[in-house]
């Protein structure tokens, strides 16, 4: 029910919004957002943390084998609106609630017309973002995950700035494409399900996750295809990323903020949850492929990111190259790659969110996002100026600030995993120490690109556009509503850098059973290291290796 | 005979109110000349009534006639308030301003008349049992049609559609008469139970394929299938749009059904599993599938025109469709129900499609001789948020479910052919079925946007809003059903699985085939590692 309830909220919030006047619109918003924060909150504290492996809040693990689902849907085929969360989805739920209010809040001044039309879309957008990492039903994940197109797409062409039409198509054409070879896959494995099951259907992900196991390879390779074409569109890997920084470009402060934040979350969300799980054969074959295309990803954007004028196109691109990191901790294959990577989803969604809304502070004053028009800003904005580089560190890895916990994390997941030496921390996996080292060149253009960025707009001479005026209703720097947006981010992202350990605790348990599969093929076909017997050892030592 | 009667309680409903219809179209009086609308609708609630009190029959589809035949009354009822003011218009104007009132001029009541027995047609093809009742009944749900699209609007062009229609029906009728004479010739027999007897125990034949392929391509003129969807656009474009609309239901309608039938006497219980249909069929059917939603999907993308677009759409509609009768009613616990989930898509994509051609409808604007005409194009359609955003919305929802977004009804209808057609085996169509879906997302995208995100040019004339309020009416019940039916998804595709069970006797008769061939049918299909 607790969560069922938590995608009530913004949903019939967007009702109230609706049905109120155009005026008290942002605040009403405001309310319900913050409504869901309290509630998502709230289940947190509900949440069982001592098992956070389990799949909680769903009526079907409530003590013994009670198998009615909350609601069943199409009983013929087996759907039903059946919601359960592990710790996962727990973070990333409180991620997407912490984010909607702060949207609605950094929204106030930017949006001045159809304000009503905006807020009801945010909110409906928010509840299907739930309801993404809220499914425990394939069906109705893929409905969440489909329909986020659908106010992503008004909240683009409405709001967004000169080329928004045509993003918007980008935008919805991709991922639209993308996600019908994922549905075909996915329902392939569905159906795997029901000719083991003697023809009774069912979209359970727990259910279908034990059917997708007796796949053979060359079934799961073509799976493992089918559900990465529709999530590496979302994510976005390399060739299939030139969606984003258009969309993010013409998107609205809150909308690119949602998009870099969760949205593309889902895709990672999507490798985590199925494709490791579901196809393990097929994942250890073809790992260090996706970890290929990653590195290609992580590299080709950061270079695209230093040639940029635009400031959010370089955040935009450096959104690509970030979450390449993420899935190169995921198919890494061990416990320090995967739980890097889901933190890293986090700590992208908190940094890359505030540098978002940070630029669209800047550009609500100056109309303006090119390097080559504002600079210096420092001496106009100082509080600004903190946040932005503040942010910026986090987003480069700074250690001690959020992003470094789980880039680096995810890069000495990739190290270790197939390393010969398994002595000094190695597991077995697909990748390497040459994996990590390519893939490690990439924050160090991070490191460039953002760091040249921030030195351009905030340090230097200041520049102003010369067609500039001021803004009427805001002030020079930041004003408090503006500081009661970022700050919660930048306290997060402090917290989260300096103490990490409770979080990394709480991923453990999910990230081993997701992996489990995956990591067992993969040490099955991991060649012998040179030295057996000190492998033996050190899988003893390591005490995660299963034989 | 009795019981045989009570079967058609639905049609005979239909048939009095056909009569009382033509009657009443050519009343002096305005008021029961405009009854007759109400009189039609009438006709259809009584047989959707009755439709729910049919016995089961004794044709290839025991099942079929609570389900089927009350979709298409539905359908036809939802349809019937766009039908309102398409014919008589002008000349009940100048009537009422006065002139005398001349019968001969009128055509009210025929078209009305036709409507229904166009609806008659594809209820009685439900249930036909015999080739020559299937023809008939096929040529009773087209023969008014074509008079329909001729007369739906004064201009030449509505007429050339209707000879068009016309001439290419009759040759289509005439190929799948073709076919029949050949399956007569095969098998000795029109009894479509005993046919299907003959090609279980003596096998298909040559002749026996040969009249079977002859007879779906033929019929596939009704579906808007390729190799006979040529006319489709022209026709579309040439008739008034809820004629249009009525063409993407009706004549569709009833041409699944007669395939459905004219596959089922064959079975879906060959192949090397015993689940696929014999492989010329198979072949021949994949191939049109595939053609079919390709070609459908990307001549749309070249329209400029909304109602030559949705006319592809409607083809491509029925390439996905095409999917789940390759499949068959689900032999064995394995492979789903494939005519279910056909017959399921056929209702969303009633409901989804008429939205559409309702917007047009509803929207009216001076042609160059400065009389009043539906709009066309997608150009016209610009900007339409800003003046009627409920038809915006209306129109926005429907070319969404078309296009398959869920939460939408077109999702679940899609869903039920993608999960059918992988369950049995036939994953490179499901694969192009996608790809196909996602090529329609540009047209339908460019519908969405011409209606929410564009803007109209000031110099241009703002299209007004037609007067007739049934067809706000219409494209209201279309949205809201897009919507609110996705409740009853579940109950519906369960409804139409039971419907579409081939009857058990012919079933019963596959199986012993396959024993005493002794195949292993469940066991080799279960997996095929």
């Amino acid at each position: 029910m607790t969560l069922l309830v938590l995608i009530l909220i913004p949903l019939a919030g967007a009702l109230v919004v609706g049905l109120s006047p155009e005026r008290q619109a942002k605040w009403i918003a405001l309310a319900w957002t913050s409504l869901a924060l309290g509630a998502a909150i709230f289940a947190a504290f509900m949440f069982d943390w001592a098992n956070p492996g389990v799949i909680q809040f769903s009526p079907k693990n409530h003590a013994s084998g009670d198998l009615t689902p909350l609601l069943p849907l199409v009983p013929s085929l087996g759907i039903s609106i059946s919601l359960g969360a592990d710790s996962v989805s727990m973070f990333l739920i409180l991620l997407t609630t912490l984010l909607g209010p702060l949207c609605v809040l950094g929204s106030f001044t930017a949006i001045t017309e159809r304000v009503k039309t905006f807020y009801v879309w945010l909110l409906i957008l928010q509840a299907a973002m739930t309801g993404v990492f809220a499914a425990r039903d394939l069906i109705l994940f893929y409905v969440c995950f489909e329909f986020t197109l659908a106010p992503m797409f008004v909240l683009i062409s409405l709001y967004g700035s000169t080329n928004r039409r045509y993003a918007a198509i980008k935008f919805f054409l991709y991922t639209f494409t993308g996600s019908m070879i994922a549905l075909a896959g996915l329902v392939y494995v569905a159906w795997v399900y029901s000719t083991i099951h003697n023809g009774a259907w069912s979209f359970d992900i727990a259910d279908m996750q034990h059917a997708a196991l007796t796949m053979s390879r060359t079934e799961q390779t073509w799976v493992l295809f089918a559900l990465l074409a529709g999530f590496a569109v979302k994510v976005p890997l390399f060739p299939v990323h030139t969606w984003l920084p258009l969309a993010h470009t013409e998107a609205p402060t809150a909308g690119s903020v949602l998009l870099a934040g969760v949205l593309l979350k889902l895709g990672t969300y999507g490798i985590f949850r199925f494709v490791l799980p579901f196809v393990p054969l097929a994942v250890a074959e073809y790992a260090s492929l996706i970890a290929i295309i990653s590195i290609i990803g992580i590299l080709y954007a950061g270079f695209i990111c230093w040639v940029q004028t635009d400031v959010k196109k370089l955040v935009a691109y450096s959104s690509v190259s970030h979450l390449g990191f993420c899935v190169l901790g995921l198919v890494a294959l061990n416990m320090v790659g995967g739980a890097g990577s889901v933190m890293y989803m986090i700590n992208h969604g908190l940094s890359t969110g505030a540098l978002f809304f940070c630029i669209g502070m800047m550009y609500e004053r100056y109309h303006t996002r090119s390097m080559n028009e504002v600079g210096g800003l420092a001496r106009r904005m100082p509080v600004w100026s903190f946040f932005m580089v503040f942010f910026t560190m986090a987003s480069v890895g700074l250690p001690g600030l959020n992003g470094f916990v789980g880039e680096f994390m995810a890069l000495l997941g990739t190290f270790q995993s197939g390393a010969r030496t398994i002595g000094a921390g190695g597991t077995h996996g697909p990748l390497g120490p040459w994996f990590a080292a390519v893939a490690a060149t990439g924050m160090i253009v991070a490191a460039m690109y953002l760091l040249y960025m921030v030195g351009r707009v905030v340090f230097g001479p200041l520049k102003e556009p010369d067609h500039h005026h001021a803004h009427e209703t805001l002030p020079a720097d930041l004003n408090a509503r503006e500081i009661t947006v970022l700050a919660p981010l930048a306290v997060l992202c402090v917290v989260l850098g300096v103490y990490p350990s409770p979080m990394l605790r709480a991923l453990e348990a999910p990230v081993a059973t997701t992996i489990a599969a995956a990591r067992e093929a993969s040490s099955r076909m991991a060649p012998v290291p040179m030295d057996s017997g000190h492998a033996e050892v050190a899988l003893i030592h390591d005490g995660e290796a299963s034989r | 005979m009795i019981e045989k009667l009570a079967q058609l309680h639905p049609e005979i409903a239909l048939f009095a109110a056909t009569c009382i219809v033509m009657v009443l179209g050519l009343a002096k009086s305005s008021f029961w000349r405009g009854m007759s609308v109400w009189v039609t609708g009438l006709g259809l609630v009584a047989a959707l009534v009755l439709s729910f009190f049919s016995p089961q029959t004794d044709g290839m589809l025991p099942n079929s006639l609570p389900y089927l035949k009350a979709m298409i009354a539905a359908i036809g009822l939802m349809i019937l308030p766009l039908m309102g003011g398409t014919v008589d218009r002008w000349y009940e104007r100048t009537v009422g301003r006065g002139a005398s009132f001349d019968p001969l001029r009128v055509t009210r009541g025929e078209f009305y008349a036709f409507y229904l027995l166009s609806l008659m047609g594809v209820m009685l093809c439900v249930t036909a049992d015999d080739l020559i009742w299937l023809f008939l009944a096929l040529e009773l749900t087209s023969l008014p049609t074509y008079i329909m699209v001729a007369m739906s609007t004064p201009r030449l062009r509505s007429q050339e559609a209707g000879v068009k229609y016309f001439f290419l029906g009759a040759l289509s009728a005439a190929t799948f008469l073709y076919g029949f004479a050949m399956l007569y010739g095969a098998t000795g027999t029109t009894q479509l139970q005993d046919i299907a007897i003959h090609f279980r125990t003596e096998g298909m034949g040559l002749i026996g394929t040969l009249g079977l392929v002859m007879a779906l391509i033929g019929v596939s003129f009704k579906i808007a299938a390729a190799p006979m969807h040529f006319y489709t656009p022209d026709v579309y474009q040439g008739a008034a749009s809820p004629v249009s609309a009525f063409l993407a239901f009706a004549p569709k309608a009833a041409g699944f059904v007669v395939m459905i039938q004219l596959l089922s006497t064959v079975g879906w219980g060959w192949g090397e599993h015993g689940i696929a249909l014999p492989e010329a069929l198979r072949i021949t059917l994949w191939v049109i599938a595939a053609i079919t939603m390709t070609f459908g999907n990307v001549l749309a993308l070249l329209q400029s025109n909304a109602k030559r677009m949705l006319a592809y759409s409607s083809i491509a509609h029925s390439g996905y469709m095409l999917v789940g009768l390759l499949v068959g009613p689900g032999q064995g616990p394995i492979a789903g129900n494939g005519l279910g989930a056909a017959m399921f898509y056929l209702l969303c994509y009633g409901v989804m499609n008429l939205g559409a051609f309702a917007v047009l409808a509803c929207l009216e604007k001076r042609d160059e001789h400065g009389e009043l005409v539906e709009i066309e194009t997608v150009e016209d359609l610009r900007g339409l948020h800003a003046a009627r955003p409920g038809l915006a919305w209306a129109m926005t929802l429907c070319a969404l479910s078309l296009l398959g977004m869920p939460p939408l009804l077109g999702f679940w209808g899609k869903l039920g052919l993608f999960t059918s057609g992988i369950s049995a085996g036939e994953i490179g169509l499901v694969v192009i079925m996608g790809l196909n879906s996602a090529v329609a997302a540009f047209y339908y995208l460019r519908l969405v946007r011409a209606v929410m995100l564009d803007t109209r040019d000031e110099d241009m004339d703002r299209p007004a809003l037609t007067d007739m309020f049934g067809r706000r009416v219409a494209a209201g019940l279309s949205a809201v059903g897009v919507l609110v039916v996705v409740i009853w998804a579940g109950q519906l595709q369960a409804a139409s699985d039971h419907a579409t069970e081939v009857n058990p006797r012919i079933r019963q008769f596959n199986e012993r085939v396959v024993e005493a061939e002794e195949t292993p049918v469940i066991e080799s299909i279960a997996r095929n590692d």
